[in-house]
């Protein structure tokens, strides 16, 4: 426990980034105030608190913040150490840090690639995914989370291919996902957003495909380089 | 755990950036490997079969098991070997925080301005040298807060932050020379320039390779792009 602690949590309700980083304070059982951000119309407290990528989720503890989800989780997992999010072993937990790039750098591209692109270029991203998917769902096999029985570090950081993955196939029209191609990585998912801690904690999905689509649009209009 | 008979092996080439970061990290932490060296332009075996997934180096093998990315490799040696006494990343939480969000710009901004002013992509160097020497701007400006006014990111002794930078600047001062620009001058970023020297006269100085086997490298590089096959 830390004592006297204050904790903001500057978030956008659609953000997948911001989502992790909620997931990872319940888990712990901190409390904190969410502050939701236009992100059209940046408040200067997220300006002053991240002038670097200008971004959410920024976690403000104390008044200092911290930025960027996965650093942020670290901090969280670090600073309220009883109930590890992070494997002990240190193997274990390299193996951890590698998926998270791996889902927040390689799988991230092919999805924009998959949501916002066209033609050869869409169908590289959907290609791009299924050999991720594949390598996701070979981790997964005997597991039913990824940190074994019960949901951990990889799973947070997955976790947007649960939930935001299958909306941008709705909003974007295309399908990556495939029970009998990957049935490991589909089982995941049930059993993630089942979980009680997920289950609670998720954008309302008609809104989120909503949100997508427009998003989408917006993207193929002013052809935007996106994150 | 370490024990006696540790067997540490990294997968990787004399010349890379990543690679050198997981050497400075062993070297600091007096921990013996051996080097596997790749062959520009082709992949070993080994380099499959232990980094399936990207099939990059570096990779550090410890006792048999793989270990990839290179961040994550110079984390899991600061983890694993801890009585040399020497901390790679700092010990308070928001310090580690820190150095972990200028560690991810640092990997997201630099590695795709290199292609360009190393000749290997065609453009502009000059205005590739001058984005280059803007993506460095923030950490020049922030290396005071950062250091808290020491000789390095972290602190007296070279760190995470340190470490991941400092891989760069051979490879910056190849190119400066490669393509006759300048990226880190003591007009734009005088703190950088400063540190960098501290950096390269650092015990690890033995591991920073030449300039000149750098702009050779490059030629291999260079040569072996054009030679390859074309991949199935």
């Amino acid at each position: 426990m830390v004592p006297n602690s204050e904790v903001r949590l500057f978030g956008m309700w659609a953000s997948p980034a911001v989502w992790r980083v909620e997931w990872a304070l319940k888990m712990k059982g901190i409390e904190f105030e969410y502050i939701e951000e236009d992100v059209s119309d940046k408040s200067s407290s997220l300006l002053m608190y991240n002038p670097i990528n200008k971004q959410v989720p920024v976690l403000v503890h104390n008044g200092k913040p911290i930025v960027e989800s996965l650093v942020i989780l670290e901090y969280i997992d670090e600073t309220w150490n009883d109930k590890p999010i992070l494997p002990v072993d240190s193997y274990e937990r390299a193996k951890a840090r590698f998926w998270a790039t791996f889902v927040d750098v390689k799988c991230r591209e092919a999805a924009r690639k998959s949501f916002f692109g066209e033609g050869e270029e869409r169908e590289n991203g959907i290609e791009n995914l299924e050999i991720q998917l594949k390598a996701l769902d070979e981790e997964l096999e005997g597991k039913k989370f990824f940190a074994g029985n019960s949901i951990g570090y990889t799973d947070l950081v997955v976790g947007w291919m649960a939930f935001w993955l299958g909306v941008a196939e709705e909003a974007g029209d295309f399908k990556a996902v495939n029970s009998s191609k990957f049935p490991f990585f589909t089982a995941w998912i049930e059993n993630f957003l089942q979980d009680p801690l997920i289950k609670n904690n998720l954008p309302p999905r008609d809104k989120t495909v909503e949100f997508f689509r427009l998003f989408r649009q917006a993207g193929s209009c002013a052809k935007a380089n996106v994150k | 755990m370490t024990t006696e008979r540790d067997e540490v092996k990294l997968i990787g080439t004399w010349a890379g950036g990543l690679v050198m970061r997981v050497m400075i990290a062993l070297n600091l932490k007096q921990v013996g490997y051996k080097l596997l060296q790749e062959t520009p332009g082709q992949k070993s075996k080994l380099l499959l079969q232990s980094n399936p997934v990207y099939k990059k180096i570096p990779v550090l093998i410890h006792n048999g098991k793989s270990i990839c990315e290179s961040m994550i490799i110079v984390e899991y040696i600061d983890e694993t070997w801890t009585s040399s006494g020497w901390q790679i990343l700092p010990s308070d939480p928001h310090d580690r925080a820190i150095a972990r969000f200028w560690t991810a710009y640092i990997d997201d901004k630099l590695p795709g301005l290199f292609p360009m002013l190393m000749g290997i992509i065609p453009g502009n160097t000059v205005t590739a040298a001058e984005r280059f020497t803007a993506c460095l701007q923030p950490l020049e400006e922030a290396f005071e807060k950062i250091s808290k006014g020491k000789s390095f990111f972290n602190g007296n002794e070279i760190g995470y932050l340190d470490i991941a930078l400092g891989s760069h600047i051979g490879w910056i001062k190849a190119v400066e020379k490669m393509a006759n620009v300048k990226i880190m001058t003591k007009e734009k970023t005088p703190r950088l320039v400063m540190w960098a020297e501290r950096f390269c006269v650092h015990t690890v100085k033995e591991i920073m390779p030449k300039i000149e086997k750098l702009i050779e490298y490059t030629e291999l590089i260079k040569l072996s792009l054009i030679t390859a096959t074309p991949r199935n």
